[in-house]
């Protein structure tokens, strides 16, 4: 296990510097319940945070398919954000419980292939907490923009 | 091809101060598949429906974006100004360039439009993918769970069983009544709680449309709106409640003494009790924690007295089921243990009380008679000191919700006082005072003007004790001075919040709660009384702090709600659910694990046209679920789709960032 761990080329390439016009691009895949709304509410309050998040609604967070997070730093993302109900609080029951164990291991996946860990990150933010989803937000920026770019095959390389 | 129509929305100046919206509109010209896109005021607004219609028509459009305020907010209503257009309501995508991009950007313009046209283009993409549905009817089971029986329980249950709807009232302790039956008189105008509370509990036990189950809890909920199955624990209550006639004699002659709960502890219960004389039903329990018999085999004087042989010391809980479609939680309020204010000597010195002892004290059917005494050395206090917010609005101690109605109660107490001991005289330390209610500000005045209260604007910094007296010292605001009074009693008015079994109770409910335990309502302006949940309804303090009359209105707000529910026979459903693809299903059954609601079976096909050898695919039921999408991510095999979620939908708007 460790030969192969460290046979892995990272694909995290911070000696390359990033293009002076670069924006880092998160996906944020919200569940409608808790978080979506909780993003809502951030709007409502009018609490400012970084521009860079692109929100997509899913009913619950175990709705995702570790296969979108994947696609998304395939093709367009920097860093993706998934949030759900708090542990416990699931408009579904337990679909957190399902999304959280599913997300580790999808997190240690990517790891393994070399992505660093703060590409991917996962939070509990509930309707409530308006003010929470403004930091978690502004956070996975910070955090993607001390990454810098994901150089990967990104959409515009397959336009070409 | 599919032809995309495009409306963005400037909602007035919300997002058009913020997001260059001509500009997004011209993004998404740029799309190939957008064939029309246009912006305007408001687009939720009738003329800007009508043009929804009209450009669906004109244009032959096959999907519409509309680019505003959160779906949330007016999915519904444009998905119907689709259907009047003769459009499958479920082509719509609605891009929340309001919420999620204008009003949390509003310091970089340029930042916030092109997010606003990113978040265009992807509900463009998505749209694209969106596939026709139509609604799913399912049958309604009428009748309604009402969850505790306090007043807000009470009047939901009354108001509900009044249009001929069964109801099925579950109270955790041996009577209904609640909090207010423990009131003396209420404000604002000093009319007897028991007085008009007691005739409404009298209606609820004889009603022929309710089902009054006290001493219970619900321990489980399953199921879905109009469908759900709910279980209940009926406590043991050792006596045979079909042959107890209510005489007395039992808790006359049982032995043991147990702090009586309904006064506060003040003073003492028997083991065999009626929470209070008016209690319904008016039949005594067993507690089992402190009855001689059930802990030690020896005693059973009740049984030995009780001429009905009603007393049966082998009786054990009982589960039981009832099948009901929507629920109102009424679970109501708690006071908060004041017993950080250190500096106030919670806890050391025995005359300071909290506001519902003193309430207790003063009522005509409490443990002193009516009269307020020292619980040290049981005189009648003279000075009483009354100090409000305590725990409430403080952050650092307690919490920093306003409890609203302690102002009010405080007044009230004040003017109980004065009636009770003429010679008395009541300070108020309080922040401000909140009295916005009909004949609120009205009755503060009353306390002020009639009983000479003493309303002090300031926090009370410490209370020691100095001979027989409590040294109140606290500020003066207005005058700007230090003040000390020689109080005999000190009345604090702590905290209201939710039971501590309200996160638990959420969670078997399957409904969400804040950080105090309170409730958590759909929406805080437009639906106060619904949860998250369908057919799940709030009344009460169990919601947040509420007075009488507020909880009253929302516990009818609710009966409304649920009378609404049970109007037709069947229930128009979301037809956002999973269906399964036999063709690629193959039969793991990770989807049956992983499934909430039990939604998923399995049933038997032929392997092929016409074969008699079988195999097992997932089945599910339409009416059950719940459209979750935990089985589309299990499923191995990409059988399972999430209508309205699918695979292609989500794929495309990542992509097209």
């Amino acid at each position: 296990m460790e030969e192969v761990k460290d046979k892995i080329v990272s694909i995290e390439k911070p000696e390359l510097l990033a293009p002076p016009d670069w924006k880092p691009v998160i996906v944020g895949i919200l569940c409608n319940w808790c978080s979506y709304a909780g993003s809502d509410l951030t709007g409502t309050s009018r609490t400012q945070y970084p521009p860079n998040i692109r929100i997509i609604r899913v009913p619950c967070s175990s709705r995702v398919d570790p296969w979108f997070i994947i696609k998304a730093l395939q093709t367009t993302a920097d860093g993706v954000l998934i949030s759900g109900c708090h542990p416990g609080d699931c408009h579904y029951i337990s679909g957190n419980y399902y999304a959280r164990r599913r997300f580790l291991v999808t997190r240690e996946l990517l790891k393994m292939v070399g992505f660093h860990e703060h590409r991917v990150q996962f939070s509990w933010v509930s309707a409530a907490e308006g003010a929470k989803f403004a930091q978690v937000v502004k956070k996975v920026t910070e955090d993607v923009v001390k990454l810098g770019p994901l150089h990967l095959y990104k959409k515009e390389n397959f336009n070409k | 091809m599919a032809r995309v129509g495009v409306f963005v929305c400037f909602c007035g100046a919300n997002i058009a101060d913020f997001v260059d919206v001509p500009t997004v509109v011209e993004e998404a010209k740029k799309i190939r598949e957008v064939k029309f896109a246009v912006d305007y005021k408001y687009m939720c607004s009738d003329p800007g429906q009508q043009m929804i219609r009209d450009a669906i028509v004109q244009y032959r459009l096959t999907s519409i974006v509309v680019a505003a305020c959160s779906p949330r907010m007016h999915e519904k209503t444009f998905r119907k100004a689709l259907s009047d257009a003769g459009m499958n309501p479920y082509l719509l995508e609605v891009a929340n360039i309001r919420e999620h991009s204008s009003w949390v950007h509003q310091k970089d313009k340029k930042a916030a439009t092109e997010k606003a046209g990113d978040l265009v283009r992807m509900a463009v993409a998505k749209s694209i993918a969106n596939e026709q549905l139509h609604e799913i009817s399912v049958p309604v089971t009428k009748r309604a769970l009402v969850i505790g029986g306090g007043i807000a329980g009470i009047q939901a249950a009354l108001d509900i069983a009044d249009a001929h709807i069964p109801v099925t009232l579950v109270e955790r302790s041996p009577s209904i009544g609640g909090r207010m039956a423990q009131l003396d008189e209420t404000f604002p105008t000093l009319d007897c709680s028991q007085c008009i509370l007691t005739p409404k509990m009298v209606d609820v036990a004889s009603h022929p449309y309710i089902e009054l189950i006290p001493y219970s809890e619900v321990i489980e909920l399953n199921g879905y709106v109009g469908n759900y199955k709910a279980k209940i624990r009926k406590k043991a209550s050792y006596v045979n409640f079909k042959t107890c006639t209510g005489c007395g004699t039992c808790w006359q002659k049982c032995p043991v003494k147990v702090p009586n709960e309904y006064n506060m502890g003040i003073d003492k219960r028997k083991a065999i009790y009626t929470p209070f004389p008016q209690a319904v039903p008016n039949k005594p329990v067993i507690d089992a924690e402190h009855c001689t018999y059930l802990l030690k085999g020896k005693c059973g004087i009740c049984a030995k007295f009780c001429e009905k042989g009603s007393i049966d010391f082998k009786m054990q809980d009982e589960v039981i089921e009832r099948e009901i479609g929507a629920v109102v939680v009424a679970t109501g309020y708690d006071l908060w243990d004041a017993t950080p204010y250190e500096e106030y000597g919670v806890g050391r010195y025995k005359d300071i009380i909290n506001s519902l002892e003193f309430e207790r004290m003063v009522s005509a059917n409490g443990p002193t008679g009516g009269l307020p005494i020292r619980p040290s050395d049981g005189k009648v206090p003279k000075t009483v000191v009354f100090i409000k917010c305590v725990g409430s609005r403080d952050k650092a101690k307690g919490i920093e919700f306003c409890s609203k109605i302690c102002c009010m109660y405080t007044a009230k107490h004040a003017i109980l006082l004065h009636h009770k001991v003429h010679d008395s005289r009541a300070y108020i330390f309080y922040m401000d005072i909140r009295a916005a209610g009909k004949g609120y500000e009205e009755f503060v005045n009353r306390a002020q003007v009639e009983t000479g209260a003493v309303y002090l604007r300031g926090r009370v910094s410490k209370i020691y004790q100095k001979g027989e007296k409590l040294m109140v010292r606290g500020e003066d605001g207005q005058l700007g001075r230090e003040v000390e009074v020689e109080a005999d009693l000190v009345v604090l008015a702590t905290a209201i919040i939710p039971y501590k079994t309200n996160p638990a109770l959420a969670q078997l409910l399957g409904i969400s709660y804040d950080k105090y335990g309170y409730l958590s309502e759909a929406h805080p302006k437009l639906r106060p009384v619904e949860t998250a949940k369908a057919g799940i309804f709030l009344a009460g303090c169990t919601q947040a702090p509420k007075d009488i009359p507020d909880t009253v209105a929302q516990a009818s707000a609710c009966a409304a709600k649920v009378c609404g529910l049970f109007a037709g026979d069947t229930m128009k459903k979301d037809p956002m659910i999973s269906t399964v693809n036999n063709e690629f299903c193959s039969g793991c059954q990770n989807c049956v694990q992983v499934c909430p609601y039990q939604a998923i079976v399995t049933e038997e096909i032929p392997l092929g046209h016409g074969a008699r050898e079988m195999r097992t695919v997932a089945k599910i039921n339409e009416g059950v679920c719940q459209g979750c999408g935990s089985c589309v991510a299990v499923c191995r095999s990409m059988a399972i789709n999430l209508a309205g979620f699918t695979d292609p939908q989500i794929i495309n708007e990542i992509v097209a960032i």
